[in-house]
C-alpha cells in the first residue's frame, strides 16, 4: 500500500466534514464537523511529513491542534452565550442579518 | 457728435428708470418728466439731423463703438451705434411722434392712477425702439427688438385688471416670440456665415455668401418682420392689441413698433437683394396682408380695430415695397413716415372721440360728432384724406409711388402686385370713408354706457388737440415736402440704393388709376353709409363680412391648426413620454430592482448558505488551479 | 540504512490496519454528520479521532498520536460532550432541511469538491515516499522539540499567546454580568401571587413501581396524564412516558378476567344447582 491512501482518506473525511457543516443546523454538531475537517487536514500533514521524510508536517499538525483547541474553547463559549440568550443552538435561528 | 447718439437712447431710458423706480413721490410730476425726456431725445435727434444735413450724402453716416459687449474669442459683440440717413429718418419719426403722443397722453391719461408707470413704459418703449434703429449690429438690434416687444406687452396689458387686456398682451407677446425666434436664428446663421453681426461687414459681404444661405437668412428675417409688423401669418395679435390705451395704439401699433419689420427688411436690403426667392415671399406677404387688413378693416365696428386693420394693410404696402428691392425701399420708408403721421393722427383722433364718448368704441353708437368735436373732426379728416391718398396729401405721394413700384417690378408679378395694391387702395378708401361717415356724419346714435351715463361729447383738452394738430400738419404736408425735387429719394438713396425699374405703365396712368379707385371706394362707402341711416346694431351681413368681423377667421385658424395641433402634439408627446421614455426608465429601474431583489434573496441570513458559497468558491479555486496546472 | 531509503509500499500489516480502521473512520465521520442526537455525533467523532491517532502512530508521528488521544479525544471531545449536556440533550435534531436547495447545493459542492481533491491527489506523482526513519532517528519527540524551539519558536510563542487569549476570551464570553440584584425568595413568591399563576407547589409525578417515577406524569381524576407533574427538562426532551394507556389496558384486562371468572363462577353455581 502506498501512504497516498491516507491522503485519499483525508480528502474523504474533509469532504464529509464540510458536507456536515453545510447540512447540520445544531451549532455543536457543526462545530464537531469543523473539528473533523481539521483532523482530516492533520492526517494529510502527517502523511506528507512521512512522504517527505521530515518533521515539518508534524509541526504544522501540532500547531493546528493547538489552534483547534483555542478555537474550540472560544467557539463553545460563543455557543453557550448564544444558547443562553436564544435558548437554541440552531445556527439558522441566528439569521437576523438578512433582508 | 457721435456721443450724442448714445444720449438719444439714454434720455428715454433714464426717464423709464426714473419713473419705474422713482416711486410715488413722482406721481405728480412723472408724466411731465417722461414727456420732457422724450422731447429731449427729439431735440438731440434734430441736432443730429441738422449736423447730418451739413455733410455730403456719402459722409452723412455716423458710427461709434461705445464699448465691447461680449468679447469671447472670435465672437465679438460690441455696443455700437450707427446713425445714417435711414436710422435718422426713424429717429426723427420715433422721437417726434413719440413726443407728441407723450404730450397727448398727459391729457388722455390724466385720471389714471397708474399714470407714472404708463409714462415709464412709454419711455422704455422709446428707448428700445431708438436702440433698435441706431444699433450698428444685429445683436444690439435684437436687444432693442426684444425691448420693444417687452414694452409693447407691458403697454397692451396696461389695464391688466381687464382680462381681455391681459389676454391681448399675452397674445401679442407670444405671437411676437414666434417672429423673434426667426430673428435669433437668422442672427446665428449670419454669425456662422459671416463671422460677425455688424451691419457693415455683413451687408458688404452679403453677395459672397451662397444664395441658399442668403435665402434662409432672409426668410428668417421675414418671419421676424411678420411677427413684429403684424403681417400674415403672424398678424393675429394686432387687432387684440387695441385693448391698450389709445396713445399706445397710436405710438406702438400704428406709428413706430409695427414698422420695425420694414426697417429690418430695408436695413438688410443687400441680403434680400441676393435672395430673389425670399423677396418673392416678402412681396407675397405684403400683398396678402394689405388686402387682408383692408378687408378686416371694412367689417369692424370698433373704431380702433378698424384702424388696426388699416394699419396692417398700410404696413402690407410697406412690406410689399420693401420686397420689391431697390425699386421700393425708399418708398417703403417714405410711406412709413407719412403713415406714421396720419395713422398716429387718426388713432389720436379716435382716442379723442372715445374720450368724449365715455370710452365707447362702437362706431354704430357714434354719429354726427363733427359739430361737437371740431378740432378732432378736422385733424381726423385730414388724416383720413391722407390715408386714402387724396391727391396732394401725404398718403397720395407715398402710396402712389408704391403702386408705381409694384407695377415696375415687371412681368406677371408686377401686374398682380400692382393690381393688388390698386385694389387695396380702393378698399382703403372705402373703409376709411366708412369710419369717417359713421363717426362724424349722419344722425346721433349715442347710447348711454353701462352705468347709464349719457355721453356728452366735448372737445378734448389742449394737450390732446395740439399733438393732433401737429400730426395733421404732417399728414398734409410731409408727402409733398418729401416729393418736391425727389428730396426723400435723394436723402435715402446713399443708404438703400435706388433703381427705377421699367414700369409697363406710365406714372401718370398709375396716378390716374389711383385717383379713380379712390373715387370708386369713397363713392361706394357713401352710397352704403352716407345716404342711408346706419343701423345701430350690425346687420348679419354676407359670409365675407361675417368672416371679416372675425378677422377673417385668423384666430379660428390659429386655434384649429396651432392650438389643437399643439395640444395633439403635446398629448402624443406626453403619451410617448409616459409609455416610451418612462417605460424605458421605469423598466430599467424595475429590472434593476427585480434583479437586486433576487440577489438580495441570496442574503438570507443563514450562515450555512454563506458556507455553501464559500465551499463552492473553494471548489472553483481548485478547478482554476488544476486548469492552470494543466495549461 | 536501506530502511531510510525511499520506498514505494508500506508493510502489509499497515495496509490491513488502514483498510479496516479507515473504513471505521469513514463510518464514524458519516455517523457524526448523520446522527440525530448530538451526543451520538460526539461519540462517533471521538471514535474517528482515536482511529486517526492510530494512523498518526502508523505514520511515525508518535508524539502527535499521543497528543491526539490526550488533547483531542480526551480534552476537546469531552469539552464538547460537556457543552452538549449543558446546552441540553434536547429532543433529537430534525434533519429535515429548511433552507430551500441547501441540501442539494451542499451535496453538489461536497461531491464536486471531493472529486476534485481526489483527482488532485491522484494527479500528483506520489509514487515514492521517503519515510521518517532518518527524521525520527533521534526520537520523534526530540526531533519535534528541536524544530519547535528553533525553526518554529516564534510560531510556538504566538500560539501560546493565542491559547491564553482564548482562555480569557472564553471566560469573558461566558461570564454573565448581573445587571440587577437577584430577586429574593420573598420577592419571587410575591411576584407569583401577583401573577396569579401556580400558587401551591407543582403536583408530584405519578408514581408507579415499575417505572422511573419522575418521567411518568400523574394522572388526573379522569385518567388523563397531567404534563405539569413532570420536570420541564424532561418535557423538552420529549422523555415523558405516558402510562395512562397502560393503566386503561390493564383495567380492561382486569375486567375481562373478572368477567371470565364471574362466568366461570356462574357456571359453577349452575353446575352446583344441578
Amino acid at each position: 500500500m502506498n501512504p497516498v491512501n491516507y491522503l485519499y482518506l483525508a480528502a474523504l473525511l474533509f469532504t464529509i466534514g464540510a458536507a456536515g457543516v453545510l447540512i447540520r443546523r445544531n451549532a455543536i454538531v457543526v462545530f464537531m464537523c469543523v473539528e473533523l475537517m481539521l483532523n482530516a487536514c492533520n492526517l494529510a500533514f502527517v502523511t506528507f511529513s512521512r512522504m517527505h521524510g521530515n518533521l515539518d508536517g508534524q509541526i504544522i499538525a501540532f500547531f493546528t491542534m493547538v489552534v483547534a483547541a483555542a478555537e474550540v474553547v472560544v467557539g463553545l463559549a460563543i455557543i453557550m452565550t448564544i444558547f443562553r440568550s436564544r435558548h437554541s443552538a440552531s445556527v439558522d435561528d441566528a439569521s437576523l442579518l438578512k433582508l | 457728435m457721435e456721443n450724442l447718439i448714445g444720449l438719444l437712447v439714454v434720455a428715454p431710458l433714464l426717464g423709464a428708470a426714473l419713473l419705474l423706480c422713482g416711486g410715488r413721490r413722482l406721481d405728480k410730476s412723472g408724466h411731465w418728466i417722461g414727456t420732457l425726456l422724450a422731447a429731449a431725445s427729439f431735440v438731440i435727434g434734430v441736432v443730429l439731423f441738422a449736423d447730418m444735413l451739413g455733410r455730403d450724402g456719402e459722409q452723412r453716416a455716423l458710427h461709434t463703438t461705445v464699448f465691447s459687449w461680449v468679447p469671447v474669442g472670435g465672437f465679438q459683440a460690441d455696443v455700437g451705434f450707427q446713425l445714417d440717413q435711414l436710422s435718422m429718418t426713424f429717429v426723427l419719426l420715433i422721437t417726434g411722434v413719440g413726443t407728441l403722443i407723450h404730450l397727448y397722453s398727459v391729457g388722455y391719461m390724466e385720471h389714471d392712477e397708474k399714470k407714472r408707470r404708463f409714462f415709464g413704459y412709454l419711455n422704455l418703449f422709446l428707448a428700445a425702439m431708438l436702440l433698435l434703429v441706431v444699433a450698428d449690429n444685429y445683436l444690439l438690434l435684437y436687444v432693442g427688438w426684444e425691448g420693444v416687444g417687452l414694452a409693447s406687452y407691458l403697454l397692451i396689458g396696461f389695464w391688466q385688471h381687464k382680462p381681455s387686456a391681459a389676454t391681448a398682451a399675452k397674445k401679442a407677446f407670444i405671437v411676437n416670440r414666434v417672429g423673434d425666434v426667426g430673428l435669433s436664428i437668422a442672427i446665428m446663421l449670419m454669425f456662422t456665415t459671416f463671422g460677425t453681426f455688424a451691419f457693415g461687414p455683413v451687408l458688404e459681404s452679403a453677395g459672397d455668401a451662397g444664395e441658399g444661405k442668403l435665402t434662409a437668412v432672409a426668410l428668417l428675417l421675414l418671419l421676424a418682420a411678420c411677427g413684429k409688423s403684424a403681417q400674415v401669418p403672424l398678424q393675429s395679435w394686432l387687432g387684440d392689441a387695441m385693448e391698450g390705451p389709445t396713445p399706445v395704439s397710436a405710438l406702438i401699433h400704428a406709428a413706430t413698433m409695427v414698422t420695425a419689420g420694414v426697417y429690418l427688411i430695408t436695413r438688410s436690403g443687400s441680403i434680400f437683394n441676393g435672395a430673389p426667392d425670399a423677396q418673392l415671399a416678402v412681396v407675397t406677404v405684403g400683398a396678402v396682408t394689405l388686402l387682408f387688413g383692408a378687408i378686416v378693416g371694412c367689417a369692424k365696428d370698433d373704431i380702433k380695430k378698424a384702424l388696426a386693420g388699416s394699419t396692417m394693410s398700410q404696413i402690407g404696402y410697406m412690406i410689399l415695397a420693401a420686397g420689391l428691392g431697390p425699386i421700393g425701399y425708399v418708398f417703403a420708408i417714405m410711406h412709413l413716415v407719412t403713415h406714421g403721421f396720419f395713422k398716429a393722427g387718426l388713432f389720436l383722433g379716435a382716442g379723442s372721440v372715445m374720450h368724449g364718448m365715455n370710452d365707447e368704441v362702437d362706431m354704430r353708437r357714434y354719429g354726427g360728432l363733427r359739430k361737437y368735436m371740431p378740432v378732432t373732426f378736422v385733424t381726423f379728416g385730414l388724416g383720413y384724406l391722407a390715408i386714402i391718398g387724396f391727391p396732394g396729401l401725404s398718403g397720395f405721394f407715398s402710396k402712389d409711388k408704391i403702386i408705381e413700384a409694384a407695377f415696375a417690378k415687371g412681368g406677371t408679378e408686377g401686374w398682380i402686385l400692382g393690381g393688388a395694391a390698386l385694389l387695396g387702395a380702393a378698399i382703403t378708401a372705402y373703409y376709411m370713408t366708412r369710419v369717417m361717415i359713421m363717426t362724424f356724419f349722419g344722425e346721433k346714435r349715442w347710447q348711454p354706457d353701462a352705468e347709464g351715463n349719457a355721453p356728452h361729447p366735448h372737445e378734448s383738452p389742449r394737450t390732446m388737440t395740439i399733438p393732433m394738430v401737429v400730426l395733421a400738419f404732417g399728414s398734409v404736408f410731409a408727402g409733398g415736402l418729401f416729393s418736391v425735387n425727389d428730396a426723400f429719394l435723394k436723402w435715402l438713396e446713399p443708404v438703400t440704393g435706388h433703381s427705377h425699374g421699367n414700369s409697363p405703365v406710365s406714372a401718370l396712368t398709375v396716378t390716374a388709376a389711383t385717383v379713380v379707385v379712390l373715387v370708386v371706394g369713397v363713392a361706394l362707402a357713401w352710397f352704403q353709409y352716407g345716404r342711408r341711416p346706419v343701423p345701430a346694431t350690425a346687420p348679419r351681413g354676407s359670409l365675407l363680412t361675417r368672416a371679416a368681423r372675425r378677422d377673417l377667421l385668423q384666430d379660428d385658424f390659429n386655434h384649429v391648426v396651432l392650438v389643437r395641433g399643439g395640444e395633439h402634439l403635446t398629448r402624443s408627446l406626453v403619451y410617448v413620454d409616459h409609455s416610451l421614455v418612462d417605460g424605458v426608465v421605469n423598466g430599467t429601474a424595475a429590472s434593476v430592482g427585480g434583479l437586486s431583489g433576487r440577489i438580495a434573496k441570496l442574503q438570507n441570513g443563514y450562515a450555512r448558505s454563506y458556507a455553501v458559497s464559500m465551499f463552492g468558491g473553494a471548489a472553483v479555486l481548485i478547478v482554476a488551479t488544476l486548469l492552470m496546472r494543466a495549461v | 540504512m536501506s530502511a531510510f531509503a525511499a520506498a514505494s509500499a508500506t508493510s502489509t500489516g499497515e495496509a490491513v490496519q488502514f483498510w479496516v480502521l479507515g473504513t471505521v473512520a469513514v463510518l464514524g465521520a458519516l455517523a457524526t454528520v448523520l446522527m440525530k442526537k448530538s451526543v451520538h455525533s460526539a461519540l462517533s467523532l471521538a471514535a474517528t479521532m482515536i482511529i486517526l491517532a492510530v494512523f498518526y502512530l502508523a505514520n511515525g508521528a508518535y508524539f502527535l498520536g499521543v497528543v491526539q488521544v490526550v488533547v483531542y479525544t480526551g480534552a476537546i471531545m469531552m469539552l464538547f460532550l460537556f457543552v452538549v449536556m449543558l446546552v441540553g440533550v434536547t429532543a433529537a435534531d430534525s434533519l429535515k432541511e429548511t433552507i430551500r436547495g441547501q441540501r442539494w447545493l451542499a451535496a453538489g459542492c461536497g461531491l464536486g469538491f471531493g472529486i476534485l481533491l481526489v483527482a488532485g491527489i491522484g494527479n500528483a506523482s506520489l509514487r515514492h515516499f521517503n519515510g521518517l526513519g532518518q527524521a525520527n532517528s533521534g526520537g520523534n519527540v526530540q526531533g519535534l522539540a528541536a524544530l519547535i524551539f528553533t525553526k518554529y519558536v516564534f510560531a510556538f510563542e504566538i500560539t501560546g499567546a493565542l491559547l491564553i487569549t482564548a482562555a480569557v476570551g472564553a471566560m469573558v464570553l461566558t461570564h454573565r454580568e448581573r445587571a440587577e440584584r437577584a430577586a429574593t425568595q420573598r420577592e419571587r413568591s410575591e411576584a407569583r401571587v401577583r401573577e396569579g399563576k401556580q400558587l401551591p407547589p407543582l403536583p408530584a409525578p405519578g408514581v408507579y413501581a415499575r417505572h422511573n417515577a419522575v418521567d411518568i406524569p400523574g394522572l388526573l381524576p379522569d385518567g388523563t396524564p397531567s404534563e405539569l407533574t413532570v420536570s420541564p427538562t424532561l418535557r423538552a426532551r420529549g422523555q415523558i412516558r405516558d402510562v395512562s394507556g397502560e393503566a386503561l389496558a390493564e383495567l380492561a384486562a382486569l375486567e375481562q378476567r373478572s368477567g371470565d371468572w364471574l362466568e366461570q363462577g356462574h357456571g359453577d353455581t349452575k353446575g352446583a344447582a344441578k
